[in-house]
């Protein structure tokens, strides 16, 4: 093989060589003055360009294509002439990917989509199938199809011409719509009425390309869906049809496009998560999709089809988990290449090592969508055989998808309590996350981030390890990050990680944060990472010695944060969480003066009280109750204070109020004074 | 509950004698209200029965339920003292105390499962999980101990629905499945084709069993247990339709059969399959004489023809005289051509007989012909013709009689049944086909109407024979789409001058009189059948009794027992299709005369893949569920 190659490339080197001048004969030919001539060199070159790629390459150096094209856009061209024309230029794209880079940047694309307007049958298809062939190869820009506006709906009108055309043109279709704005193109020129009678044609495939292209229009689109369902072919609702390709005796290829079909309008809400046609027949065929004796490509399509479909319903997600042992089935995903396929064939080998990332990374998204709800399902998952050694090794394996789908997993499994406390510190996962914080792309960053939140909780014990590892600087580092979803998910873990710690850690996330950031995400755009920050800022403010020496060092900074959000226009949330933060500012020995010192404060603290909102009212209640204490050194002269201020009135007032917790908390209040 | 299932079984069966009484004497008076009420509640019985029959051929349709039955409710012997069954015997619930595992108890089904099912399905419900929900479902071999827990013992099954386990063989189990509880239905699948079985539950499968796959081929009973007071459950064995969609797995198993026959690897040196299969369609051709197809065919294929052409065209003539209904002359012409074939074989020459015989009460044969029972006219439209019979009536069983003899063009419009092809081909479609035939029939079969046509009718008409003979074949292909060999009733599209011939034969049809109406006919009927019986008699001295014989004679003379004996229970022998077997019955003894097969190489091919599905399934091989031969006989 390497020296038939080899050979190739001395051959190169020669320009006069013999398959060169053969090549050059057959592009001379192109140009005879006589018609008849140059078809019968057209048809040669067909017949000597079939299945040879070298062939197909010297043509195209030689500047064949070029000629072909302005001799089939000819209309002094025969028609004959022009079909064979097209028929050589599909033999062509059927090359190499560099034969179709080459074919587009000819303009090969507007030619044909032009030949599309002769009325001849024949040509037509040369040319559709041509387009086909260009069309469904990944370095062809899929934008080419949309450029002129007119094309799409011809094409929608050749579907009815032949079986061919239809299925060249579906095949184009399923294959060029990749954004919304596609589907919506296709959408506005009928494409749901002109292809589902082709759902029902003799030839299987133009079933199959029809059914390919209701997949890519339905997928994650409402509209699409809505309309969907809504479509008889002959009589039958196009969910049954698609029920009926599902069925067991169909090509599996077919099955398994329909499954998606019907997961892609169930997702985007057209059909119920409830409905037979997907507990009783989509699910189970997509679980099917994934057992042992399908295709690897068939297998990584099922499983990530059946994750999408169960991702958002618990009790897609319970039957799925009991269905054909869904789960110990999935553990098989992770042998691959297996040790009998390096032995018996070297193809084999490669075959499976070539779909082994996509085969894990399969796995993964369907163990997360699974155990995304169910505590039951995720205790079965992480006693899957090595589950959580796969997890791990998986966090640190060179593909990004794999490294993404294991993340993914993690996090769904960290949802659970059980599990933080046992297989997660049994198996130290914290080290590969935190490992794979340290450089990764954002989408990574966002799972691994999220996962670390929950490893941070106050129960798990992975906490503390974490904290030793210098997590603090990362976590800081996430806040100042572009997207809102990192700098949530930053502030967050450092919320959890405050939350009942002790004086060393919550000093060094001050002074790691720096009060300018910890002031600028107060007035973050968005309101989690203003709620998570404020969340922070209660978790530091605790215990009474806490409060004291960070309102000590950082006390001005704070009353102004307070002041200012207290001030701007804030939902209720964030001001509830404000006002409990005011609370545990109240709460502090020394702390208490600056809002005692604070007659602007205090007025705010008024207003909430007589607010409309309990829970607005409960929290300053709070605070002015924390203030009037009695035992702590003061307490007289707050009173007394607050008293003049009119707050006695308020509270009296409260103590009537119709909330329960709100009336209670009024009195306690109140006793302070009787005292 | 017992006693009462009882009773009610006692009076179903007494009404079915009822009803059958009734229908027999065409007149029910005086039945009133009362058996209006039964009939009421019968009636739904039968709607059920009659569901879960058809179910249970749609899904089972290889099973032959005479050999092997299929399994329809509980059996009330094969259970433990603590298991009452009531509604048919398909209500299971448990009486015991329920206190120690020894409180256990079992009900097996009636029957085991057949193997020829290829895959078995069937569902509970658990209508009340009763105390603690103690109960399982599995499979079982017959005799083992119903005191127990299924998958407890050797050669026993099971799935609990208290801990979700399955049991095999063991008295520990494996986790396998969730639990299940009062509302749920569970059902058990068994592959009998690769030997493995699962459950489901409310519809969803969970997954296969693989362990000791080839245990249960030896505990195909299913089994069902219940362990505390309380609980009952339901069974569906058919009656219903079933919540898992059995039929979906079953298309799949269907499917990877076929597809591996179908890729069944053959013959490896190249021409070799297909010189083969070109042997075999010859010498079916000329097996039943289709001489000058046959004639074509080899040398289409460059093949040697075994047998003489003339002996081919006499064997022709004999059959057609016989598909015709000429048995006498048939008779006649077989002693002539093969002296002393009849003589050796008096058991054949007796059926033939009896044939005769058959053919007289129908009028066709040309003993009775000839006494003039046909309509005159019908002998005109055939001018010229040299036979000494001279009457084309002789093909009354058809519905349409043929307008002149001048030609094949006018034969197109023939539907004259007399042609082996044709009858095979109603024989599939024919609802008298289940009809028990004698033995021999099995050689007719729908094979081969393969394009007999095209060569045939090109061929140069030499005789009146030839005419005849061209008639009968192209006709035969024509038929095929038609199905009109019975009677009048038949309705064909026929050129508009056929129609008078065609309403003539019809009104003959509809009053259709014994001997075709002749006095002189039935004497000689009569005078006949006195012949043919003491033909028996002395048979029986000669050769000593014969019950297939004796049954064939009373069989015939019945027909004189109705005043129409086309409509009466015998009266199918009147039918043209009975002909047939008598037809391959000679032809294979005159074959035999020659030392050639009795049967073509086709046929037998054919018949030994039946017979080898009929062990597979005797042997436990399940995959002959979905190998049926009829599926490859288009």
């Amino acid at each position: 093989m390497k020296s038939l190659t080899l050979a190739c490339g001395l051959l190169w080197g020669h320009r006069e060589s013999s398959i060169t001048a053969t090549s050059r004969h057959y592009v001379d030919r192109l140009f005879d003055p006589d018609p008849q001539k140059v078809l019968q060199g057209v048809i040669d070159m067909k017949n000597a360009v079939i299945g040879n790629n070298k062939q197909k390459a010297n043509l195209i150096v030689l500047g064949a294509v070029p000629r072909l094209l302005y001799l089939l856009q000819q209309s002094s061209s025969s028609l004959e002439l022009r079909t064979e024309c097209a028929v050589v230029l599909g033999s062509l794209a059927m090359g190499t990917e560099n034969n179709i880079k080459s074919l587009v940047d000819c303009h090969i694309i507007p030619a044909l989509l032009q030949g599309l307007l002769c009325p001849d049958l024949i040509f037509i298809e040369a040319c559709l199938r041509c387009l086909r062939t260009v069309f469904i190869s990944p370095v062809t820009p899929v934008q080419l199809l949309y450029t002129d506006s007119t094309v799409i709906p011809h094409l929608m009108s050749l579907l009815s011409r032949s079986q061919r055309t239809q299925e060249y043109i579906t095949q184009i279709f399923s294959h060029c719509c990749k954004t919304p704005e596609h589907q919506t193109v296709l959408f506005n020129h009928g494409a749901i009425q002109n292809i589902a009678p082709l759902l029902i044609s003799p030839s299987y495939k133009v079933r199959m390309q029809a059914l390919k292209c209701f997949s890519v229009l339905a997928y994650e689109n409402t509209q699409v869906s809505m309309t969907l369902v809504n479509v008889l072919v002959d009589g039958e609702l196009l969910s049954q049809v698609f029920v009926r390709m599902m069925q067991r005796d169909q090509p599996i290829e077919m099955q398994l496009t329909a499954a998606k079909c019907l997961t892609y309008m169930c997702r985007a809400g057209a059909i119920r998560t409830d409905d037979s046609c997907i507990v009783l027949k989509t699910l189970p065929c997509l679980v099917r999709m994934c057992s042992k004796e399908h295709l690897l490509e068939e297998r990584v399509e099922g499983a990530e089809t059946l994750a999408y479909l169960m991702e958002p319903d618990v009790e897609l997600q319970r039957i799925a988990s009991t269905t054909d042992h869904l789960v110990s089935m999935l553990a098989d995903y992770f042998k691959y290449p297996s040790s009998v396929s390096a032995i018996t064939d070297i193809k084999r080998l490669d075959h499976d090592l070539k779909h082994a990332h996509e085969l894990r990374q399969a796995a993964f998204k369907l163990y997360a969508s699974l155990g995304s709800n169910d505590e039951d399902i995720r205790k079965k998952i992480t006693e899957t055989e090595n589950m959580m050694d796969r997890i791990v090794s998986g966090l640190s394996e060179s593909s990004i998808k794999v490294r993404l789908a294991a993340v993914r997993c993690l996090h769904s499994l960290s949802r659970s309590v059980q599990q933080l406390r046992t297989s997660f510190h049994d198996h130290a996962v914290w080290k590969p996350l935190m490992k794979l914080l340290q450089n990764a792309p954002d989408e990574v960053l966002v799972m691994a981030s999220s996962t670390l939140c929950n490893l941070l909780l106050e129960f798990s014990p992975s906490k503390e390890p974490i904290l030793e590892s210098g997590v603090i600087e990362l976590l800081c580092s996430l806040t100042q990050s572009d997207s809102p979803a990192l700098r949530v998910n930053g502030i967050w873990a450092l919320m959890n990680m405050a939350f009942q710690a002790d004086q060393k850690v919550k000093v060094e996330i001050v002074r790691c944060l720096g009060t300018e950031q910890l002031f600028r995400l107060l007035s973050d755009p968005d309101t989690n990472v203003l709620m998570k920050t404020l969340g922070l800022l209660r978790n530091l403010l605790s215990t009474r010695p806490h409060i004291d020496q960070i309102m000590s060092s950082h006390g001005k900074q704070i009353m102004q944060a307070v002041t200012l959000i207290l001030e701007a226009e804030h939902s209720i949330e964030v001001k509830e969480q404000t006002l409990c933060i005011l609370a545990n500012i109240a709460d502090g020995n020394t702390a208490k003066e600056l809002i005692m010192t604070n007659d602007d404060m205090l007025q705010k603290i008024k207003y909430y009280m007589g607010h409309s909102n309990v829970k607005l009212q409960l929290a300053a209640t709070f605070c002015i109750s924390n203030l009037i204490w009695n035992e702590e050194d003061g307490s007289q002269e707050r009173q007394d204070k607050l008293r003049e201020m009119g707050f006695v009135d308020i509270l009296h007032k409260l103590t009537q109020a119709s909330d329960p917790n709100l009336s209670d908390r009024a009195k306690t209040a109140m006793q302070q004074y009787l005292a | 509950a017992r006693l009462a299932s009882r009773g009610s079984g006692l009076l179903l069966t007494s009404h079915f004698t009822k009803s059958r009484v009734v229908a027999m004497s065409g007149q029910s008076s005086g039945c009133g209200f009362l058996m209006s009420v039964v009939v009421h509640g019968d009636s739904a019985l039968n709607e059920q029965e009659k569901e879960l029959n058809q179910r249970l051929r749609r899904l089972y349709p290889a099973v032959n339920e005479n050999e092997t039955p299929l399994p329809r409710s509980w059996s009330p012997k094969d259970k433990f003292s603590y298991i009452g069954l009531s509604q048919n015997n398909l209500r299971v619930h448990y009486k015991g105390h329920g206190k120690t595992p020894k409180d256990a108890a079992s009900v097996r089904a009636t029957h085991p499962i057949p193997a020829a099912c290829g895959v078995y399905y069937f569902e509970v419900k658990i209508i009340s999980k009763g105390r603690d929900g103690y109960m399982g479902i599995g499979l079982s071999a017959q005799g083992v101990n119903m005191n127990r827990l299924p998958g407890w013992d050797k050669h026993s099954y099971g799935y609990h629905g208290d801990d979700g386990h399955s049991f095999c063989s063991s008295g520990t189990g494996q986790p396998y499945g969730p639990t299940f509880t009062t509302g749920d239905v569970i059902g058990c699948c068994v592959n009998l084709i690769n030997n493995t079985c699962f459950y489901t539950k409310n519809g969803h499968s969970l997954g296969k069993k693989l362990q000791n796959q080839r245990q249960i081929l030896y505990m195909l009973n299913l089994l069902i247990y219940l362990d505390t007071p309380g609980e009952v459950v339901d069974a569906n064995f058919g009656q219903h339709p079933f919540v898992y969609d059995i039929e979906d797995y079953m298309r799949e198993w269907r499917t990877k059969i076929q597809a591996q026959i179908d890729r069944f690897p053959i013959g490896e040196r190249e021409g070799e399959w297909q010189s083969m299969i070109q042997k075999m369609v010859a010498s079916y051709l000329v097996h039943h004489s289709y001489c000058a197809t046959a004639e074509a065919f080899a040398k289409s294929t460059d093949q040697a023809v075994h047998e003489e052409l003339a002996s081919i065209k006499n064997r022709q003539k004999i059959q057609k005289l016989v598909l015709s209904g000429r048995m006498g002359e048939a008779i006649e012409t077989t002693q002539q051509l093969y002296p002393n074939l009849l003589e050796r074989n008096p058991d054949l020459l007796f059926m033939l007989k009896v044939r005769q015989f058959i053919e007289m009460v129908n009028g066709t044969d040309s003993e009775v012909r000839c006494l003039g029972g046909r309509s005159p006219k019908s002998q005109d439209s055939y001018p010229g013709s040299p036979r000494p019979f001279s009457s084309p009536s002789h093909k009354a069983s058809s519905s349409q009689s043929y307008l002149t003899g001048t030609g094949s063009d006018t034969s197109w419009f023939d539907s004259n049944c007399c042609n082996g092809v044709t009858s095979n081909k109603n024989h599939s479609s024919s609802p008298h086909s289940h009809k028990p035939c004698p033995p021999g029939s099995g050689s007719t079969l729908p094979v081969s109407d393969i394009s007999l046509n095209g060569s045939r009718s090109q061929q140069p008409i030499t005789s009146n024979d030839m005419d005849m003979e061209v008639d009968h074949f192209t006709n035969g292909v024509t038929e095929s789409s038609s199905n009109g060999f019975l009677n009048g009733s038949s309705k064909h599209t026929t050129e508009p001058d056929d129609c008078d011939a065609d309403m003539e034969v019809e009104s003959a049809q509809s009053k259709r009189q014994l001997c075709g109406g002749s006095q002189a006919a039935i004497e000689r009927m009569i005078h006949f059948g006195r012949e043919l019986q003491s033909m028996s008699e002395h048979l029986r001295r000669e050769c000593g009794k014969n019950s297939a014989n004796k049954k064939m004679l009373k069989d015939a003379f019945s027909l004189l027992a109705y005043s129409d004996p086309w409509n009466s229970p015998v009266g199918y022998q009147l039918d043209a299709i009975q002909r047939e077997p008598v037809c391959s019955t000679l032809n294979s003894a005159i074959l035999e005369t020659h030392n050639l097969p009795k049967q073509p190489p086709l046929a037998q091919a054919v018949g030994q893949a039946a017979q080898c599905l009929a062990i597979m399934a005797r042997t436990g091989s399940g995959s002959c569920a979905f190998a049926s031969v009829d599926d490859y006989l288009h």
